[in-house]
């Protein structure tokens, strides 16, 4: 056993003075390992942050959302429909909510007007999200005019701005008052846009899913853990999407490695030569090959994960928001919550350093396996 | 101790450059003496010096250190004996570059596991005795030829072999270096070790230290004689 | 681009066509980095290993040691190679499992029905089964490095014939994981009702599984105790006696399956505190303090040091005289270690518990 740590830190020592002496030759892979690395694992880190946080979210949206269709679109739901589903056994709440999209031309986005459970701005006064107001150029006691479905401008005075902690959907939120937004949209009394139920017991959801149905047929309903699997689904899926793209990168890299690996110099090729002829063997030198493969890897991935996470939770991920949230131009300047996952950590690992090793592994053992008596013959 | 029985070495076999290098040679290395080989360049000097140390598998024929034939070991053994046997003297110094000089002499050794200290201490006293122990932080290429090849020699020596074989030791020296180097070799042949020498240099065989000479042509020996006649310094040490 | 809508608050509130679209990707759970570090992993390990086993082939037809032709020593060559694929393979074979589990067991909430990870795995029929030939990899990599290591060792290599034809079953047992492992992530979809735990192990269930579980306490309990204890007494006199180093080899994997058996029949659901609770995935979870992650390593590491024990113990060739015992020795310390360990926690998480069975 201890001969054999004595051997391993020899080689490691040969190793490292090796990389030391070669500093030059080995920075501009070492450099592409890291932007690898880097690139892969902030693109993991920043969907991650989205998908907690939109989970976050989603454990205070009801358990189930009824929407009205006609003709397989959703419509208004009449107040009496509120009635009957109060009704049924198992529910324990409905609520009739009151939302809608707005497009603002001023920024060319889609804003969420919507009415709160509670705490409802006054008549013509408005709660607004950051990024919304950012943009527009607001702060509290400015006016935000819009103009309804009529085409007649409204001016609503700012109240205030929302938290934002959840800065990612509330982004380009109108939180206004009941009679604000009924006026605004045009929509009388005793309609609402959809209806949001608590159940009883949150095992039995899907029962009184069915039992919705059954007494509302035009109508669909929509589960919270449908929700968030659909999220989630979303979530990966726009991972996906640059995480195939990257594997392009990943494919080039390999490339890269393996060629830099089967590219032995003249002066590489002697030396091996030279460590063969002294009494190394093959295992020896693989050993020593592996062990720089390791320690390569090793240094890149912990400096390119750093980095990515740096990126990711303290400055805002700049480089990916464009491509991952990218459905509006309101996209919000957010901070996610700093996490450390091993999981991620091993995934990001297997993706990076496995072409490496694949890679190098062929032309490490071609060098290698050099004759011993090759530095004879001269 | 190293017997060699019909061995030959055929390069590239089978192909059109086809080369015998070295033909039906049989031969035995005796303990404890200075045998050289001799013979014009391309007679196959060297490769008949890696055939002896384990370096060169034969395409035929058999080699044996100690009675046991080696020329079928698997690798590793095969490595660990030439490690643990023979100290190579390579023709053209063979030294890492950008390297100190203690690394170099340590480099034989890492691959047998011993405490990382003894193999240290071990470097430094064997650059001493070579008379590089000034230099043993300098980088190699910063050595002069003559520092270089006892530079070469003090690595041959780190894992304590008891034979010691030599390509060409004195071919980039001048006759003055020539003589120290060959100085070396004679302490450690008075030490008790056996020195195989390949070499045309006549001031190898003008300071009495070869006792036995191979004359080699095309790949064959020609003839085998001892000069033992001639006194050896005035060691009483021969066998 | 408008995919996700603006406001969860407001949910799928586009004009249907957010729903059918998120429908589609449904299917894509493949996305996921851990499936496509899992399929990069064992997609390389099967090429890897596939060459290897055609390698094995070429080696078991016409190795010759009795000559230095170029051939010979071109193959001699090529099994520096062979050893190290079998080497990362094995090393990459414990991270694979790790995250093949834990990953399982994260999608859990993808799928309607699905608890943990069983209900992940058995979301189409091809999880199981991947989880099954990953393990026997594992096993059977570490196997083969025990009879590698020793063979190196042997001047006259006596062991490198078993050690190829053991190869040859490495190979497809590395292709069935990569193929078992493209299917399954392949055919994941969210929409699929799968079972939880229950269905598998617990009363209400059928099959061989379902009667582990109905296995009493007051047979299984002094059953795993017993193996338990017999495999440490073999392996200690193995260390101090060098004797029935065989027979520990042999217990120690007959304890592995009596070990599974036992926590699936009772250790399991003493974790949890709940009779009927039999699963040995939900241990892996975070509400039962990640013990899976305590007792599985130390169950794997000590059967994988255990068995090899007893293989290198079983080695007679004249030139491992010194080396066999000595592997077998180092591999029976791990392994003795390991399983007092596991025993240990098993003990001290019955102790804690506050289930009468
Ligand atoms: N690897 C090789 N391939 C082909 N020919 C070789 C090889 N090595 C040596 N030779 C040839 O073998 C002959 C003997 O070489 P060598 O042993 O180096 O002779 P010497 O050391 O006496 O000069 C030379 O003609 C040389 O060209
Ligand atoms: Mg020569």
């Amino acid at each position: 056993m201890n001969t054999w740590i004595e051997r391993q830190r020899g080689l490691l020592d040969t190793t490292v003075a090796n990389l030391r002496r070669r500093k030059a030759r080995n920075l501009g892979l070492f450099m592409a390992y890291v932007l690898l690395v880097f690139l892969l694992a902030s693109v993991v880190l920043f969907g991650d942050g989205m998908r907690r946080e939109a989970r976050l979210l989603l454990e205070v949206a009801p358990e189930l959302v009824v929407q009205r269709l006609t003709a397989g679109r959703h419509d208004l739901m009449p107040a009496q429909w509120l009635e009957r589903i109060a009704g049924l056994r198992g529910v324990a709440a409905v609520e009739g909510r009151l939302w809608g999209y707005h497009h603002d031309a001023a920024v060319g986005a889609n804003l969420t007007l919507q009415v709160p459970k509670e705490a409802a701005p006054a008549a013509g006064r408005v709660h607004l999200g950051a990024t919304l107001a950012r943009l527009r150029g607001l702060a509290p006691g400015d006016v935000l005019s819009l103009r309804d479905h009529a085409g007649q401008p409204h001016a609503f005075v700012v109240e205030a701005l929302l938290d934002s902690r959840s800065e990612l959907v509330s982004a380009d939120l109108v939180l206004l008052c009941e009679a604000d937004f009924r006026a605004f949209f045009g929509i009388g009394a005793g309609l609402y846009t959809d209806a949001a139920l608590r159940v009883v017991n949150p095992l039995e959801t899907r029962t009184v899913a069915e039992k919705v149905l059954a007494r509302l047929p035009a109508t669909r309903v929509i589960s919270r853990e449908e929700m968030r699997r659909t999220y989630d689904a979303v979530f990966n899926w726009r991972q996906g999407l640059p995480l195939m793209v990257l594997s392009v990168l990943l494919a080039a890299f390999a490339l890269l490695a393996w060629d830099k690996a089967s590219g032995l110099s003249a002066e590489e090729r002697r030396e091996i030569g030279i460590l063969k002829a002294l009494g190394w063997d093959s295992g020896d030198v693989l050993a020593m090959k592996l062990w720089e493969g390791a320690l390569l890897s090793v240094l890149a991935f912990l400096l390119g994960y750093t980095l990515a996470w740096l990126h990711v939770y303290y400055a805002g991920a700049p480089l990916f928001e464009p491509v991952l949230k990218g459905w509006s131009v309101l996209y919000p300047r957010f901070a996610l919550a700093p996490e450390v996952d091993i999981s991620r950590i091993v995934s990001l690992a297997l993706l990076t350093v496995l072409p490496y090793v694949a890679a190098t592994l062929v032309p490490v053992w071609r060098a290698a396996t050099l004759d011993p008596d090759e530095v004879m013959r001269e | 101790m190293i017997e060699l029985a019909g061995v030959g070495k055929t390069f590239n076999p089978g192909r059109d450059n086809e080369f015998h290098a070295v033909r039906e040679v049989s031969l035995s290395i005796e303990a404890g003496r200075v045998t050289a080989l001799r013979g014009p360049s391309g007679s196959g000097k060297t490769t008949l010096l890696g055939l002896i140390g384990g370096l060169t598998r034969p395409s035929v024929g058999r080699v044996r250190l100690h009675g046991r034939d080696i020329s079928a070991l698997p690798e590793r053994f095969l490595t660990a004996l030439r490690r643990d046997t023979f100290g190579f003297v390579f023709q053209q110094f063979q030294l890492i570059r950008d390297l100190s000089v203690l690394d170099n002499v340590m480099l034989p050794a890492v691959p047998t596991g011993r405490a990382h200290a003894d193999i240290h201490a071990r470097a430094l006293r064997l650059l001493d005795e070579v008379g590089l122990g000034q230099r043993a932080a300098a980088r190699v290429q910063w050595l002069s030829g003559g520092e270089a090849q006892r530079a070469a020699i003090a690595r041959a020596l780190i894992n304590d072999p008891s034979v010691i074989l030599a390509d060409e030791p004195t071919a980039h020296l001048d006759s003055a270096l020539s003589r120290q180097i060959l100085e070396i070799l004679a302490e450690l042949r008075r030490r008790g070790r056996t020195l195989v020498i390949a070499s045309h240099d006549p001031l190898v065989f003008e300071m009495d230290l070869v006792e036995r000479v191979v004359d080699l042509r095309d790949g064959r020996v020609l003839t085998v004689h001892g000069l033992s006649t001639v006194p050896m310094d005035k060691s009483a040490c021969r066998p | 681009m408008l995919c996700i809508p603006n406001s969860p608050l407001a949910p799928l509130a586009g004009e249907g066509s957010f729903e059918s679209r998120c429908r589609d990707l449904h299917g894509k759970v493949i996305f996921q980095p851990a499936a496509l570090a899992l399929l990069l992993a064992s997609s390389l390990n099967a090429l890897g290993l596939a060459a290897a086993g055609l390698f094995a082939l070429r080696m078991l037809r016409h190795w010759n040691p009795d000559v230095g032709s170029e051939a010979q020593i071109a193959l001699e060559r090529r099994t520096h190679l062979v050893s190290t694929l079998v080497v990362l393979s094995l090393l990459l074979s414990l991270p694979m499992l790790a995250l093949f589990t834990h990953t399982a067991d994260a999608m859990a909430p993808f799928f309607a029905g699905a608890m943990c990870a069983v209900g992940s795995l058995k979301a189409n029929a091809w999880g199981l089964p991947a989880l099954a030939v990953m393990l026997a990899g594992f096993f059977l990599a570490a196997a083969w490095l025990v009879l590698h290591r020793l063979d190196t060792r042997g001047w006259d290599q006596p062991l490198l014939l078993a050690k190829y034809r053991l190869l040859l079953l490495l190979a497809p047992l590395a292709l069935a994981q990569a193929a078992l492992l493209w299917l399954y992530f392949g055919g994941l979809k969210a929409e699929v009702i799968t079972s939880c735990c229950g269905s598998l192990f617990g009363p209400a269930a059928t099959g061989a599984l379902a009667e582990l579980s109905a296995l009493p306490e007051t047979i299984a309990r002094p059953l795993f105790f017993l193996t338990l204890a017999l495999t440490l007494a073999a392996g200690t006199v193995f260390l101090v006696r060098g004797r029935l180093g065989r027979a520990f080899g042999m217990l120690a994997g007959l304890h592995f399956l009596v070990a599974l058996a036992a926590i699936v029949a009772f250790i399991a659901p003493h974790i949890y505190e709940q009779p009927h609770h039999h699963c040995p995935f939900c241990l892996l979870q975070a509400e039962h303090g990640y013990a899976g992650w305590l007792l599985y390593p130390l169950l794997f590491l000590g059967t994988a040091a255990g068995v090899g024990a007893g293989l290198a113990a079983g080695v007679r060739a004249a030139s491992l005289q010194a080396e066999a015992p000595r592997l077998a020795a180092a591999l029976a310390r791990i392994a003795v270690v390991a399983l007092a360990a596991f025993g240990a926690a098993v003990t001290f998480y019955l102790w804690r518990s506050n289930l009468v069975m």
